[in-house]
Parts: C-alpha cells; structure tokens; sequence
C-alpha cells in the first residue's frame, strides 16, 4: 500500500473548491469497506479546504444506478464534480494512483 | 447423413428454437436451451445480426422475452441497423419484451487502483433480464472487456463467473466473439462457453462475398458438421441446409409432359419422371431455351406452378422470343403460374444464388423448374465448390419433387457428349441438340442420350422452331 506523505513534491495541484465524489459499491464486502476506508482517509488528508460530499451507491440495491455512470467493475469511485467525470475502479489502496485518478497529481510514472 | 428429422437426441439436451430460417434444422431444434452458445466471426459475418434475430424471433414467434447486453453498439444504433430487415427493436422495448443495455467502457477516463471485480456487470445484467424476464440473453461483444480494462486476468475470472452465472440463471445465451488469428476468438472465448459454438464466415471469391456457417461443436447434440452457405435476405439471415439431403428423395413413376408431343413419345410415351432432373445441352443457337419454354408452357397449361430462373435473359426478352415461336407465356406469367427469377450469375455468389432459389422455391412452391442456363453458374466459383453445390441444388429440387430441366451451354465444336462430366452423370434424363450443316442448310437435331428407367427413342430427330411451336417431324431418309 501506497502512504500519502507526499503531498509537498512537485506537481501538487491546489484542490478545487466543491468536489461530488459517488462510491459505487456491491454489497458490504472487503472491497467495499477498504475502499471507503481509502477514500475517506484521501479525502481528509488531500481535499482540506475544499467542500467534498461523497456518495454511497449500494448496487444490490439500487441496480437501475449502476446504467448512468456505466458502472461495470466494483468498487468504483465517480468524481462528479469538479468536470470532466474520472472513474477510478478498485478499492483505492494505492493513494498515488487516486490522486492521479482525481487529477489532484500529475502522472509521473507514465509517459 | 440422417434426415433432419429422424435424428435422436440424447436426453438432456433440450433445443432452444431460434426460428432463423435453416439454423433450427442443422441443430437439430435449436441452440442448448438454458446454456451459453458462442457465434464467432470476423467483422460483418453477420455475428450480431444472428444474436439479435436470436432475441427478436425468440419474442416474436416464441414468446420468449429477451435482454440484449450490448458492448459496440448503443441500442438506438442497434435498432436502426436491423430496422431495414423489418425487426422493430423499440416496438418490442415498448411492449416490455425487450430490455437493452448497452455498456460503454472509455479507457481514457479510468484509473485503476487496487483490488475490484466485475459485479457492476452482473448487476446490469441481472437487472435487464429481470426487467422482461428474459429467457433469452445476448451479449455482443463481452469481449471489448479487454480492451477497456487493463487486468485480463480478472477479466478471464470473471467471465468465467459469468457464464457459470448465466447458466445458474437458465437463460439461454448467445455470446458473440471476434475472430482471432488462429483461434475462434481473439480472446479464447471458447474456453469458457463449451457448450455449442457456431462460427460464421465472410470471405470474397473471385470479388463475390460469400457466406458460410458452421457448426464447430454441440455438446450432447448431433448437429451437421458441413458449411453451410448463409444469406442476410430481406427478412434477416437464411441458412441453406441443403447439404444434408443426400439420396433420400422420393420417387415416383408419374409422368410430366415435355411440352412437345413428339419428345413425350421418344421418352416411352410419357415424358420425364416427376421430380427426376432433365439436362438439356448443346451449343449456341440449338433450341435450348425453346425446349425448355415448351416444358414451361406444358406446366402451367395444367395449372401447374413453374419456377423459371433465367442468368442471362430478362423475362421480358424471353416471353417476347418465346411468343415469336408461338409459346405464349406472358398469360401465364399473369396468372402467377409463371414466376421468373432473373439475376445476373456474377451479381453474387453461387451460394447466394442458391439460397434465393431456395427461398422462391419455399415461396412459389413450384411443381417444376427452368435453370437456363446451368453453365453460367458454374462460372462462379471454383470447381469442386461448383460440383457440391449444383448436387445440393439437384438434390433440394429433387427433393421437393421439383421436375427441373437445365439448360447447358456447350462450346461449339467440342464433343458433346463428353462436356460437363461432373453434371450429367447426377441427370436423370439427358436430352441432346446440335446443329448441323447439310447442302448448305442449317438443321436442327435432337435426341435422347439418356432417361434413366425408361426405354427411350434412340432416334435423332429434326427439331424445328416453327411460328406455333416446336415441331419435330418424321425423318425421310
């Protein structure tokens, strides 16, 4: 697992301000609390200072969801807000990766 | 090879009808009612046409509701593609017997971190299928997985899950993949769905684009083995399962005039045999085609239907020349006795061709046929595929007790009895015309080569074109 202590290097992004993040998830199981775990932990420590609101979407129950967002793998995390929508699948362990994934990081290990 | 009809299943298998015109007789009922079935192909095999026919005809005819999983094409593309083959994919929506769901993966927009699978698939699935209470599920193309997530290995797992999931649901289950360089699909599909795999083939001859199916395996099912030529008509996909007649045709001793009193005496006073195959041959200008408008004219003057299949004149151009002989048969052509069919050989395929016959044949219902001229359809293809498909052709007419006369064009000059060996030997009668050249004047002669079980007239005879028809007078020496 990735640690997230790197925040100070360079290609940092300043947050934005308002953030509409949707976890989808089926069920209660193992990825599904590790990627809730993770994003909350990501969120805390990466979008200080900026409003973030995230959302639980049970597919078990609410099946009919899972068309809009073209949700195929689980967990998936959907960033609404800020444009243009990023998905980022699995159950967040890599911090390095979310951040990518969120735009909050420059990728810096692909060319 | 068996009759379609008399095949034994074993137990446990039971057929899910398709209703894809051919597909249901060369499976022997159907595809594995409650199992997956693959259909393969490269691209525009007509792979997702099949799997939507599946889906539409399992509603339409069978009253099974279906849910069309779609991965290429958004349901609106769907629909507009097969809406010109008269299937209204958005009536049946309506009508809430069918459910589409089309999943869209943008590579470009999503990050992988960590563990996850692939439940958000099976939770649409789920959810379309319980929607209309699908029976029938399609999937096209599950494989454009692999190029939207990056983990195969999962993916592999979880197909495999999938389909396992599929059967625990007993629906029955068309997936289609693309084919691969050396193996049925690009991505070993056929690991998984083991059950029944079908794989559709499109490749050009000569610049004519022929089709062909294929059943490579059957589980627990006999299923005929061949290729089968394949055909995407105005009413979706048609499959000629011709091939599996062999020689079981009926047989009878009942008489079919030739249309010419004279012929009908050389041939023991009768006739050809119903259902027996007639070979009229002989070089340019010999009176074949008026031979073979006697016949139909004979046909219809008893209220019998004709099929006339003409590669090389338009219907008009024959019933005019024919009318300058004194054989009528626009009236016949009114009346719907008559029904031409009249295509360019080169326009398509042997095998389409064959199909189209196929389908006028099941349509018009004939009692006899004109195939003027057999020889330009042997222009089409390589030899061998020729010789199989005329058999198949001979054979299905046969069958259906079609008494069909075929005209071949030999080159002048050359023997005539030793041309077109590989026909003539499948001819149950061979009629003979020449012309030739006596005190500077041209005549016709025709005689009888052969007639399989009758005593036939070994004479020749003069063969004349008269203003009111064929007249073949006594010789004097």
């Amino acid at each position: 697992m990735a640690n997230n202590n790197s925040t100070q290097e360079n290609g940092v992004k300043r947050p934005e301000k308002e953030w509409e993040l949707r976890l989808y998830v089926a069920g209660q199981s193992a990825k599904a609390m590790a990627a809730f775990t993770n994003l909350k932990k990501i969120c805390e420590e990466h979008l200080e200072g900026g409003q973030y609101h995230i959302e639980i979407i049970d597919l078990l129950k609410q099946p009919q969801l899972a068309r809009g967002d073209q949700i195929v793998a689980v967990p998936t995390l959907v960033r609404k807000l800020p444009a243009p929508v990023r998905k980022i699948i699995g159950d967040l362990s890599n911090t390095e990766r979310v951040l990518v994934g969120l735009d909050l990081r420059q990728r810096s290990y692909a060319p | 090879m068996a009759e379609e009809g008399d095949r034994k299943e074993p137990a446990g298998v039971q057929k899910c009808p398709t209703g894809i015109s051919g597909l249901d007789e060369i499976t022997g009922g159907g595809l594995p009612r409650g199992r997956p079935t693959l259909v393969c192909g490269g691209a525009g095999s007509g792979k997702t046409l099949m799997a939507t026919e599946f889906i539409v005809r399992g509603i339409t005819e069978f009253g099974e509701p279906g849910a069309m999983m779609t991965f290429e094409e958004t349901g609106d593309e769907l629909a507009d593609n097969v809406a010109s083959l008269g299937m209204d994919l958005q009536g049946l929506i309506e009508q809430n017997k069918l459910a589409i769901d089309y999943v869209h993966i943008d590579r470009q927009e999503i990050e992988e971190t960590g563990e996850y699978d692939l439940e958000g698939l099976f939770v649409r699935l789920a959810a379309i299928i319980d929607a209309v209470g699908a029976k029938r599920v399609v999937l096209d193309t599950v494989e454009a997985l692999f190029a939207a997530l990056p983990n195969e290995g999962l993916i592999r797992a979880e197909l495999r899950r999938l389909f396992r999931w599929l059967k625990s649901k007993k629906v029955t289950a068309v997936i289609t993949g693309e084919k691969g360089e050396n193996t049925l699909t690009r991505h070993g599909l056929e690991e998984y769905v083991s059950d029944c795999v079908i794989f559709l083939d499109h490749r050009i001859d000569r610049q004519v684009a022929t089709r062909r199916l294929r059943i490579v395996k059957y589980r627990g099912s006999l299923h005929g083995t061949n290729e089968y030529p394949t055909l995407i008509g105005a009413d979706g996909l048609s499959i000629l399962p011709i091939s599996s007649l062999g020689l079981t045709y009926p047989v009878t001793t009942e008489r079919v005039s030739t249309g010419v009193e004279t012929l009908d005496a050389m041939l023991s006073g009768g006739g050809y045999y119903r259902g027996s195959s007639v070979l009229v041959s002989g070089s340019a200008g010999t009176g074949k085609s008026s031979l073979s408008a006697a016949f139909a004219d004979g046909i219809c003057r008893r209220g019998e239907k004709c099929l006339y299949c003409s590669f090389e004149e338009s219907p008009q151009q024959i019933i005019r020349n024919m009318a300058s002989i004194g054989i009528h048969l626009a009236q016949w052509q009114e009346k719907g006795l008559l029904k031409f069919y009249n295509m360019r050989p080169t326009e398509q395929g042997l095998e389409a061709h064959l199909v189209q016959l196929h389908k006028m044949v099941e349509d018009v219902n004939p009692a006899a046929a004109v195939i003027d001229p057999l020889t330009s359809l042997t222009s089409i293809g390589e030899r061998d595929q020729i010789k199989a498909m005329l058999t198949r052709l001979i054979d299905y007419l046969k069958n259906h007790k079609i008494t069909t006369i075929y005209t071949n064009l030999n080159p002048s000059g050359g023997s005539v009895e030793k041309t077109e060996a590989m026909i003539s030997s499948l001819m149950d009668t061979w009629v003979v015309l020449r012309n030739i050249e006596t005190n500077g004047d041209r005549q016709r002669l025709l005689h009888v080569l052969k007639s399989r079980g009758m005593a036939h007239s070994s004479r020749v005879r003069q063969f004349l074109l008269t203003d009111h028809g064929i007249e073949m007078p006594e010789q004097t020496a």
